[in-house]
């Protein structure tokens, strides 16, 4: 059993799975896949476990030539992917076997996709987790991005399955119009009602500065009342930093672990596949919700997401 | 206080200010929780002030993690804090490891040798890991010798490097940009991905610096390059 060989070197693509909890007592990232319900719903279509490692895919895709015949299946973004130059549909396992190319066109909407292959990526799991942390050389494929040339191995598939699509009501919301939702705090009160509020009805722009680690923002000032530094504290996916500049930063996978900005809010998990779907330069608006009603829309897809793997015997 | 950090975390905080006291409030809190982490919570990060605690919500809603905590900290007011380590880290202070040796010691009026003096001489404790993996926050510096960082970041400062910011002292774990004002270099790794234990250092240990000519910097790094080289550890694993 082998894997695929990289063909062609993409704009950035990595061995991703869903993270690496447990250690940012010591400063160890948790990382994973950007959109990590992407790759969790692209892993169970091809009858893997929902933790199983794929490959993160950003804006320009790979080309990818397989040396086994396995499943793969494609969620997330849409960046025109193909076999052999045959369009294949996203969110749907298809066959590739041994000699074929699996390649990527121009981004028709967001800007990262994730490739789940039957068995799943085989890297060393690092502290439990296959996902790469490029910045500490740890875990996916030596530590760094795929580049021409890397052989990349697969696991045994652990289940075969027939040609699956996914339910529409269980692929996440990427509407990019809607405003994404933000719990207040937990250093709400180092801005002013007008801050907040300012927050809440403006918009927002992506600028260049938009990696795994997270997105600077432009918009409208919203600089922090008292002086900007807190102690540095805890943060975490999609929380939103202010520093002194006014300008936010969200925070994303790469994130550190602790940050030493005034937080004004975190985004909702729910709306965290959309988020990682944003390019450079792409509008952005925000609006408050209640903890109590966000964690009623994560647990609802989670267990919808649990239903499916009961149904698939996963 | 406790507040949400997003639908999967919890902040409870225990002041405003760094000192002895709010940390030994973390560290009991942390004591506490290690032992009864409620079903559903994952890991959690303590700071200065602060320890965040994330948590899965289909398994634990905000409410009920919540109210485990204040169950904790009740529970941690009778907490008997364990006692931490103290690792004794070489420090080459050198003028090549040492690019702001001289410029702190313009803006103090202090000598470069005195800086060094009062650096080595303090016993600090680790506060919190982070910025990289390993990174330490130590407090404890000689207030005398706290410079404000560089007011631009360097793009680049080697992994070992010994920096002060304001009165904290840290060490890069990572080569990574920083902006703290660096007065030497340890050859110890206090982040190796190839070690069965990447981070040996906790939110409560010690660390005493100790100053080493060049030439026992490079015999060190030579012997952690082989694996033969153990750093010096005092006392019981605190956690």
């Amino acid at each position: 059993m082998s894997g695929f060989k990289v063909e062609k070197q993409g704009l950035l693509t990595t061995v991703q799975d869903k993270g690496r909890p447990g250690y940012q007592q010591y400063g160890i990232i948790v990382g994973g896949a950007m959109d990590p319900w992407a790759l969790r719903l692209a892993n169970v279509l091809v009858g893997n476990p929902d933790g199983a490692a794929g490959l993160e895919i950003t804006m320009m895709g790979p080309e990818l030539v397989m040396t086994a015949d396995t499943k793969i299946a494609v969620g997330g973004g849409d960046l025109s992917a193909s076999i052999d130059g045959k369009d294949i549909p996203l969110w749907t396992a298809v066959p590739v076997s041994a000699g074929q190319t699996i390649s990527f066109g121009k981004p028709r909407s967001g800007v990262r996709a994730y490739i789940a292959f039957g068995g799943g990526i085989d890297v060393p799991e690092v502290l439990g987790s296959r996902s790469t942390y490029i910045k500490a050389e740890l875990g996916g494929y030596e530590g760094r991005e795929l580049n021409k040339g890397d052989h990349v191995s697969l696991l045994p598939k652990t289940s075969d399955v027939p040609r699956r699509r996914l339910h529409p009501s269980l692929i996440p919301d990427y509407d990019k119009t809607r405003p994404v939702r933000v719990i207040s705090g937990p250093d709400e009160d180092l801005f002013n009602e007008d801050t907040m509020s300012r927050f809440y009805e403006s918009e927002f722009y992506l600028t260049n500065e938009v990696d795994r680690m997270g997105y600077r923002l432009e918009g409208p000032g919203l600089a922090p009342e008292k002086e900007a530094g807190i102690l540095s504290d805890a943060t975490t996916m999609g929380t939103i930093q202010v520093p002194a500049g006014g300008q936010p930063m969200l925070l994303l996978a790469d994130r550190q672990t602790a940050g030493g900005y005034a937080r004004i809010g975190t985004v909702i998990q729910e709306d965290m596949p959309r988020v990682a779907q944003y390019g450079p330069h792409e509008k952005i608006q925000f609006s408050a919700v209640k903890v109590e009603e966000a964690q009623q829309l994560i647990i609802k897809r989670e267990q919808a997401f649990r239903c499916l793997m009961k149904l698939l015997h996963l | 206080m406790i507040k949400p950090l997003g639908d999967a975390g919890v902040r409870v905080s225990f002041g405003t200010e760094i000192s002895e006291e709010v940390h030994r409030q973390v560290r009991a809190f942390t004591s506490v929780l290690e032992r009864e982490p409620a079903d559903g919570i994952i890991e959690w990060v303590p700071s200065y002030t602060a320890v965040t605690v994330f948590y899965e919500p289909w398994n634990l809603s905000y409410k009920e993690a919540a109210e485990h905590i204040e169950k904790l900290l009740q529970l941690a007011e009778e907490e008997t804090i364990p006692e931490g380590r103290t690792w004794h880290l070489p420090v080459c202070y050198s003028s090549e490891f040492a690019p702001d040796l001289e410029g702190i010691s313009e803006s103090t009026g202090i000598s470069p040798d005195e800086i060094v003096n009062r650096h080595v001489e303090s016993l600090y404790t680790v506060y919190m890991l982070g910025f990289t993996p390993g990174f330490p926050y130590l407090g404890g510096m000689d207030p005398g010798i706290a410079v404000p960082r560089l007011t631009s970041p360097r793009s680049s400062v080697p992994a070992g490097s010994v920096g002060i910011a304001g009165e904290q002292t840290g060490v890069y774990s990572l080569t990574t940009p920083g902006g703290w004002r660096i007065i030497g270099k340890t050859p110890v790794k206090l982040y190796d991905p190839e070690r069965e234990e990447p981070v040996f250092l906790r939110a409560g240990d010690k660390i005493r610096f100790r100053a080493v000519t060049k030439k026992e910097y490079e015999q060190i790094e030579e012997e952690i390059n082989k694996g033969a080289y153990e750093v010096t550890v005092e006392g019981g694993r605190s956690s």
